[in-house]
């Protein structure tokens, strides 16, 4: 639907975006993840045609997007955008909901039509004849995307549509986001710097790291393989540093850390430093006097806890074991096993759910 | 003291009476002031969009001079205008000297830098999101510009609200192109200005307070065309050319 190929974009000095290469298929919903600042929101104005990259191009259903402000005025219009800060303007709600339509120069009777069904769609019908700059921010930003969808676009371009909301609205908006999506086989892209939003609602995610796609995939591929440490973190996933591959058969590897020996599958060699790449949720958590019995973890590691932080129905348990893991365990199973600041406890990890990163700068040691 | 009270008794008298004399003199001001401020408003709204969304070499100084020129006294105003269009200047055949149109021009060129100062930052005061948005749902160049005027249109209507104040309020013009002549060019500063010199101060404050009771008419009917016209552009917009 979208090909983007070798994209620049500079402010002055400033390279927001470098070489910037990607497909964006029909009908899916692809994210673009990233921290603040990292580009994302430039990369979105490009392809919805509002700015002009310095340098690459991008081509709409196949068609280049560079050619004259008529040209791409047509191909805009196949398009709608959300942005992050929802801007009404000072009049009715369905006014702001119409103008998509007024531009386009539609019926006033057939824009009645459409503005009432895409009212509906985001559940506002009862505003519509309100004042739009009396709206909440989260009615506002349905607002927007009864606005974005009554042209009945191609594509749906929707910049950190959640950020400046509260939980129930974001969730509203997502939840709309995936109806559309299903309903409509209208192409989405997305951009959020919340990495589990980009997971829900992804078939696929576009990593953005300092202005250049640093990882396109599925998003188990994205968050359990992430290509590099500034990715694992940025994921979530706090990496454990300073290991060293010292056995690898067949790609079952021995990797050292400190004085403890983890178990992992990778095809990196024999003599490498590694970072390994560990999801919280994947870590086990036994207290160490239960008794030992065979287990498939392949990996059980003594530590001690040194902190212990609730996070909704889930609570991070920080374990020193010479470095540090994490391990995301419910609430109820803190808990039953007792567990407390200073108690030791054994870390369980199964092989397979470790991923290895060749570390940074050392790679071509 | 007592004369601002005569003053008042006699504006009430004046006006009541419809004094044929001063009722002529405030028909003229009205008609004067309100052709100046709706030409100056025909020029200065599309010249303040025109610099306000277009990019160009020495757009900040040329916003620095329409500001300067806020500022500039109605009788220079009046002075340059004379030596244009007296009987010798380069314009005198157009013969406007010592006539109200002569008068309406005038006005007019003395409010259009305000005008447009203030319609300029009355568009800057929209914010760019607004435009980015309008962009986005696809609106021609066109189309946004009608847009982004309707949205700053109470602060456009405060732009012409001022320079309609600055029109029926200003002597320098009125005395130097028009001249004050009885039936002809005389306006209610002018008169005042007048009948001070001659000590009918009672009479001066009369025709202040007319001056004044004009202007809140005026006021109040260019705000009602304004919350009207929210419904009315829209019809503009949607008549405009599509892309």
């Amino acid at each position: 639907m979208i090909r983007i190929e070798r994209l620049g974009r500079s402010f002055g000095p400033k390279e927001v975006l470098r070489d910037i290469s990607l497909e964006i298929r029909k009908g899916e919903v692809f994210t673009l993840i990233g921290p603040s600042g990292s580009g994302k929101s430039t990369l979105i104005r490009l392809i919805d045609l509002l700015d002009s990259p310095t340098s690459g191009k991008i081509f709409f259903d196949g068609r280049d997007t560079a050619g004259s402000e008529k040209d791409r005025l047509a191909i805009r219009r196949r398009m709608s955008m959300v942005f992050q800060k929802p801007a009404v303007l000072n009049t009715t709600v369905a006014e702001n909901v119409a103008f998509g339509l007024k531009f386009r120069g539609e019926s006033a009777v057939e824009a009645e039509k459409k503005v009432r069904f895409a009212l509906n769609l985001v559940g506002l019908s009862d505003l519509y004849s309100r004042r739009a700059i009396t709206l909440s921010g989260g009615e506002m930003q349905r607002v927007a995307l009864a606005r974005a969808m009554v042209t009945e676009p191609e594509v749906l371009l929707l910049d950190e549509p959640t950020a400046n909301l509260d939980p129930v609205s974001s969730e509203m908006i997502e939840d709309l986001i995936v109806r559309i999506n299903k309903r409509f086989g209208t192409t989405i892209v997305l951009s959020t710097h919340d990495m589990l939003q980009g997971q829900r609602l992804a078939d696929r995610i576009g990593v953005i790291m300092d202005g250049r796609l640093a990882q396109v995939g599925s998003s188990l591929e994205i968050f359990y393989q992430p290509k590099g440490r500034q990715i694992a973190r940025f994921v979530g996933i706090d990496a454990i540093n300073g290991g060293q591959v010292i056995e690898n058969t067949g790609g079952h590897a021995l990797i050292r850390v400190g004085e403890t020996c983890f178990e992992a599958l990778t095809p990196i060699p024999v003599g490498k430093q590694v970072s390994l790449c560990i999801r919280p949720e994947d870590v086990t958590l036994t207290p160490s006097d239960s008794v030992s019995e065979k287990t498939s973890m392949r990996n059980r590691i003594i530590g001690r806890i040194t902190k212990i932080v609730p996070s909704g129905p889930f609570v991070r348990v920080t374990v020193d074991c010479g470095f540090v893991m994490v391990s995301l365990i419910t609430r109820r199973s803190c808990t039953d096993l007792g567990l407390s600041l200073g108690a030791r406890v054994i870390a369980g990890v199964k092989a397979t759910a470790i991923h290895v990163i060749p570390e940074e700068g050392n790679s071509s040691r | 003291m007592s004369d601002i009270a005569n003053g008042i008794i006699q504006a009430v008298d004046l006006i009541v009476t419809l004094n044929p004399e001063v009722m002529q003199i405030a028909a003229l001001s009205l008609y004067i002031s309100l052709s100046a401020t709706i030409i100056a408003a025909l020029i200065a709204i599309p010249a303040g969009a025109l610099i306000h969304f277009n990019d160009f070499y020495g757009k900040r100084a040329v916003i620095i001079i329409i500001q300067t020129l806020y500022s500039v006294p109605t009788v220079v105003v009046g002075l340059i205008l004379y030596l244009l269009i007296s009987r010798s200047g380069p314009l005198g055949i157009l013969g406007l000297l010592f006539t109200p149109q002569g008068m309406i021009l005038g006005q007019t060129v003395l409010i259009i830098p305000i005008m447009m100062g203030l319609v300029i930052s009355a568009l800057s005061g929209i914010d760019k999101s607004i435009s980015d948005t309008l962009v986005s749902l696809g609106a021609t160049q066109f189309q946004k510009i009608v847009e982004i005027v309707r949205e700053a249109r109470f602060a456009i209507l405060s732009a012409v609200v001022l320079g309609f104040g600055r029109a029926i309020a200003e002597v320098g013009v009125a005395m130097m192109i028009g001249g004050n002549i009885r039936d002809h060019t005389r306006v209610l500063t002018t008169a005042i200005t007048l009948e001070t010199g001659m000590g009918n101060f009672a009479l001066s404050i009369a025709l202040g307070i007319i001056l004044l009771v004009i202007a809140l008419i005026v006021v109040v009917i260019l705000n009602l065309i304004t919350s009207a016209l929210s419904s009315d552009m829209q019809q503009i917009a949607g008549g405009g050319p599509h892309g």
